[in-house]
């Protein structure tokens, strides 16, 4: 008797020390800097010399640069504009992936999916050649065709935000194909054949059996996906340059501007902290909208 | 007769119509890498040329010298191997540990701490950047590989990946036959928990070096000095070069990213099952 005792102490002791990298690790290198993300943003500190206490001053400062707000907006429309298009892309390519109709599947799957396994620095440096300034770039040249004049794609607004766009949206159009379509095969066989018998299109397919029953598959990407969108940093500076042009900086991109070529390390903070209730109102918006929308299906 | 007939080539429509969007789609995903392997084998004269060539040209080689003249570009390869493959191991050694211990022990507060851990999944990062480089500066880590190693090593999708594996895959009897005969609990996990879950750590395996290859926020904020660059930094500097080579940018791109898609390649399935399942599992 005493002796299971011991030995169900001794396990736990084992189970404690199995268990005890990963809660030391995230303290140290996870929670702590949150945490002190929270003290650093009153203070002023170049990363070198002495911190010193500036109480909002970080706080009024970031709120009144007009760049913040660029970033801000910048980070909400190209994270519209790159993720919105990929889940209806995504979901049109997983279901034709599904198909029984078509051979070579796997062939088609692993191409639809090679970008993703692409870096993306190397996304941002392709696609920042492919949609070069120059006459001879290659889109350029496209709409010369057209004769439309050559677009200075990393310096206009707008140009710069829908090539940011594209190179997101291509890097992920395909896993989260893969995604959909590994949904996809769990929906039984028997409601597409029951919908033709009753002779159904194949868009009240899509519409009526593919998406609802998809519906959490598709809840996971949009999270997945918005977390992503609002933590974009690399294509804007490998695109842009380390000066990062306020029509492409994120939020990210701009904190670590602010910390990396300003030394500016409270703004950046401060910034940090901003970005972090972004994320948590958003985070919020979307669980109150998938609970929404599971709700009003239970009602039904 | 005629209705069949309808039906037929109703079908052959909808067949074109899907072969059409899957090629069309697949052309799409594949032209950039076609764009980016012909600027790799043209001159910078002939990429500026008006129109562009559309096909690849003859200084593949050429190309290649340049980017080795501009960037240590073997050597950023092995860093960044290094840098994974330490990470890679790390992790599958740390959260198999610990996907055990949720799976299989029992100890106070195990359901609590394994919920701690599912929530650090959806916190960014990122939000502790500026703390983490102060951090490194006080331990004296810039331009040191464990700055970016021992972070990595941080997986809570791991530990749950393993747990779920770990729960189906290793029966309690194997388990309890094992204490019987006197195996410590470190030993059972070594000589059967281990062998028994290899599927599960080629999968956490690919996920987690992909990670680290293409990681490139935490590595440039860290590694600054040019020798300890990894191969993700180090094509950004090249790519930030005052004169601008397409030529040479692309190539330095080109060979960077084939030996990526060629493992993918290989084991296409593997990889492509091994992140929807991840991806779903969560």
């Amino acid at each position: 008797m005493k002796k299971s005792l011991d030995e169900k102490k001794k396990t736990a002791r084992t189970a404690y020390f199995f268990i005890s990298p990963f809660f030391i690790l995230y303290a140290v290198f996870g929670l702590f800097p949150m945490l002190f993300s929270f003290y650093l943003a009153f203070f002023k500190w170049n990363g070198l010399s002495d911190m010193t206490f500036v109480g909002m001053e970080n706080f009024n400062f970031i709120f009144s640069d007009p760049i913040f707000y660029e970033a801000i907006k910048n980070t909400f429309i190209i994270g519209l504009l790159g993720t919105a298009p990929q889940i209806i892309v995504g979901i049109l390519l997983a279901f034709a992936l599904n198909s029984t109709l078509i051979r070579f599947r796997n062939v088609f799957r692993t191409m639809i999916f090679l970008p993703y396994v692409t870096s993306i620095v190397a996304v941002a440096i392709i696609f920042g050649v492919i949609f070069s300034n120059q006459e001879a770039g290659f889109i350029n040249y496209i709409l010369s065709y057209f004769g439309i004049d050559s677009i200075n794609w990393n310096i206009q607004n707008w140009p710069v935000k829908i090539t940011i766009s594209i190179m997101v949206f291509w890097r992920w159009v395909g896993y989260n194909t893969i995604i959909f379509l590994a949904g996809m095969q769990s929906i039984p066989n028997a409601l597409y054949e029951a919908a033709k018998i009753d002779g159904a299109t194949v868009w009240q397919q899509i519409r009526l059996i593919t998406i609802p029953m998809l519906k959490p598959t598709i809840t996971f990407v949009v999270f997945t996906a918005t977390i992503g969108a609002l933590q974009l940093f690399t294509e804007p500076l490998v695109f842009l340059g380390r000066n990062l042009r306020q029509e492409g900086i994120t939020m990210v991109a701009y904190l670590w501007k602010d910390a990396f070529v300003f030394n500016a390390f409270g703004t950046a903070s401060a910034a940090a902290i901003v970005l972090f209730f972004i994320i948590i109102i958003i985070t919020g918006i979307n669980i109150l909208l998938t609970n929404r929308i599971d709700q009003t299906k239970k009602a039904r | 007769m005629s209705k069949s007939e309808n039906h037929k080539t109703k079908t052959t429509i909808q067949k074109a119509v899907v072969y059409l969007f899957l090629t069309v789609g697949s052309l799409l995903s594949l032209f950039p890498f076609y764009w980016m392997f012909t600027m790799a084998t043209r001159t910078n004269r002939e990429i500026n040329s008006f129109p562009p060539p559309f096909t690849p040209g003859a200084d593949l080689v050429g190309n290649f010298q340049k980017v080795l003249d501009n960037m240590d570009f073997f050597g950023s390869m092995a860093n960044s191997l290094f840098v994974s493959t330490s990470i890679t191991v790390g992790v599958l050694f740390l959260c198999s540990l610990a996907g055990y211990s949720f799976a299989k022990l029992e100890f106070k507060g195990k359901k609590f701490l394994f919920s701690v851990i599912l929530i650090t999944m959806m916190i960014p990062p990122q939000l502790g950047l500026i703390p983490q480089y102060y951090i490194m500066t006080q331990l004296q880590w810039i331009n040191t590989f464990q700055a970016v190693i021992v972070p990595g090593l941080i997986n809570a999708f791991g530990i749950f990946w393993m747990r779920q594996y770990i729960q189906d895959a290793v029966p309690d009897e194997l388990i309890e036959a094992a204490k019987i005969d006197g195996c410590s609990t470190f030993r059972i996990y070594w000589n059967i928990v281990a062998p028994t879950v290899l599927p599960a750590f080629a999968t956490l395996g690919i996920i987690v070096f992909m990670q680290a290859w293409n990681d490139f926020l935490w590595p440039l904020t860290v590694l600054r000095e040019p020798s300890m660059h990894t191969l993700q930094v180090a094509l950004r500097t090249l790519n930030d070069a005052r004169q601008m080579d397409y030529g040479m940018i692309m190539s330095g791109t080109f060979w960077a990213t084939v030996p990526l898609i060629v493992i993918f390649l290989m084991f296409n399935k593997l990889f492509i099952q091994s992140l929807s399942e991840g991806a779903v599992k969560s």
